[in-house]
């Protein structure tokens, strides 16, 4: 069993290709069919992300163990222009998928922890986990 | 001048083996007086002992202990379910071990460096078995809980066909996200298996929610209608109706009644019944109004 | 790769048969708006069933479709959304606001016929 994929970004058909990598690993960890879908859905979110604002990156999508518990972790790369303001990019003000915005409140409703790394110029780097109930 | 660990390590293996069925009666003597036996049968405990004694020795020999963690979990599954506790189980083994060390005392109590050996071997032993059979159990109780805990989710909040295309799910006492996100899977699947126009979620027997439990129920609602079902809302309670206004989210479409008979009624309009009494044997009946 | 769009009276219906791209999605929504106005249909369907994720750009492609076809004079409502999917949906915070949604073809159906002959019945 693969333990890790890395996925290139740098069109929207590899934000399907990303997605589906999730899904099947997701559901070779064994994650219930709903939370394959919760987790590819955040992994499409975040690739989609980086093809609409930094043009380039990678997702890399890993299976983790912590003591008993077994999960996923996804990490969305880019080294594009960053986030000016991360405060304002978490507030929920899009919660209607306008499709304004990042997105990233919802992919942090999706998944189980959230962690964000950006600065204007040096790229963005986020981070998600889920673990298996 | 102290005796070398590998001769004295077998030595205590060939004494145990020896003294086995003398050992093994004390044991049995032991656990009866201290009341440990109480629900195991006699064969269970006969059988369960003999396998057991000599596993403890082969750890004391090999000082592996794959078979004791396979036995006592083997024991578990079986035992835990039935309501073995671990208070019990535990029991059971410290009193072996405390006869087994009692026996080393008795043979070496004339030679206390041989004693100190013998102890400084089998103590680590002992204290190892005690252990992994501990959390062999530990375990299993713990997965039992989760179990339990998962068919109380599901049996606490049934989806009731009450007519076709309607569904009720009356919920009842406390929900936590982690219930209140199960509700949600379970109430989807139903409204695709069962292919439901209209669901009534009655809230009456649910006194208060914090706001991400409320969350998630806003959340059901809109995803009921992504597939095609609309949703009543009865019985939100004084302190509710505070938390979903305290959300701030818009509510303005969510369909609520105050009570499940005024839902149902609701639900039965929404989806084009009517309720006609007809005549004779006071019975009611429902028909179905044309068009919808 | 392009999805099969049926026609069946004065109703289309389009069948997603496997994951879409984005490039996909406006392909489906300039195909059916140029089949609205061609054939004049009075109804739309769209089938995502067969769609195990459906992101902001799939519901901000199905929101665009079923307003510009309303523009054209014709209903759109979207089928087959699953279970799962749709609670991976909501918890993104995506509703599909606007579009009429049912369980599957027959209910879409169904719900043309009421919505739409309700519609000619007003203008008659």
């Amino acid at each position: 069993m693969p333990e890790e994929k890395r996925i290139p970004i740098a069109s929207d058909v590899d934000i399907v290709a990303a997605r589906q990598e999730g899904r099947s690993l997701a559901a070779e960890l064994g994650f219930s069919p709903t939370d394959a879908v919760v987790i590819a859905t955040a992994i499409s979110e975040l690739a989609r992300n980086i093809v609409q604002y930094a043009r380039v990156g990678e997702i890399v999508i890993r299976a983790v163990r912590e003591g008993v518990r077994e999960g996923i972790v996804v990490v969305a790369r880019d080294d594009g222009p960053g986030i000016p303001d991360i405060e304002k990019a978490m507030q929920d003000g899009f919660s209607t998928g306008g499709g304004l915005g990042f997105g990233l409140p919802g992919v942090k409703r999706l998944m189980d922890t959230f962690e964000i790394k950006s600065r204007p110029g040096a790229g963005t780097t986020v981070t998600v986990a889920k673990w298996r109930s | 001048m102290p005796p070398e660990e590998s001769t004295m390590r077998a030595e205590l293996v060939a004494h145990f083996r020896r003294s086995r069925e003398d050992l093994r009666r004390q044991w049995a003597q032991l656990m009866t007086d201290r009341g440990l036996l109480t629900g195991l049968s006699a064969e269970e405990v006969e059988t369960g002992a003999v396998a057991f004694y000599d596993i403890f020795v082969s750890c004391l020999e090999t000082a592996r202990y794959d078979q004791i963690r396979a036995r006592a979990d083997e024991l578990a599954r079986r035992g835990v379910p039935r309501g073995m506790t671990t208070e019990q189980i535990l029991g059971v083994i410290f009193t072996l071990c405390d006869v087994l060390e009692r026996s080393l005392i008795a043979t070496y109590r004339l030679d206390q460096e041989k004693l100190w050996a013998a102890l400084d071997i089998y103590q680590p032993v002992a204290n190892e078995i005690v252990s992994v059979a501990a959390m062999a159990f530990i375990q299993h109780r713990e997965s039992l809980i989760l179990q339990q805990q998962q068919a109380i989710r599901e049996l606490s909040t049934p989806v009731l066909q009450l007519r076709p295309g309607l569904l009720i799910m009356p919920m009842i006492g406390l929900i936590d996200t982690a219930r209140a996100r199960q509700i949600t899977e379970q109430l989807l699947h139903a409204i695709r298996d069962r292919r439901a126009r209209v669901v009534v979620m009655d809230l009456t027997g649910v006194p208060v929610v914090d706001s991400k439990v409320a969350n998630h129920l806003l959340q059901t609602v809109e995803a009921a209608r992504l597939l095609g079902a609309s949703v009543v809302v009865t019985g939100i309670s004084p302190e509710i109706a505070q938390t979903l206004v305290g959300l701030g989210v818009e509510l303005r479409g969510l369909n609520t009644v105050g009570d499940l008979q005024g839902g149902i009624e609701e639900a039965d309009r929404l989806l084009g019944y009517r309720t006609v009494k007809v005549d004779g044997p006071a019975e009611a009946g429902f028909t179905r109004a044309a068009g919808g | 790769m392009g999805i099969p769009i049926l026609k069946q009276g004065e109703y289309l219906i389009a069948t997603v048969q496997s994951p879409l791209t984005d490039r996909d999605f406006v392909q489906l929504r300039d195909e059916l708006t140029a089949a609205v106005a061609r054939f004049r249909s009075r109804g739309v369907i769209i089938d995502v069933s067969a769609l195990d994720v459906l992101d902001s750009f799939a519901a901000r492609t199905l929101r665009n479709i079923a307003q510009a076809t309303r523009l054209e004079g014709a209903r759109t409502v979207v089928v087959g959304i699953q279970p799962d999917v749709a609670f991976a949906m909501v918890q993104l915070g995506l509703a599909l606001e606007g579009v009429a949604t049912a369980l599957d073809l027959e209910e879409g159906l169904a719900y043309l016929d009421r919505t739409i002959g309700g519609e000619r019945r007003l203008h008659a």
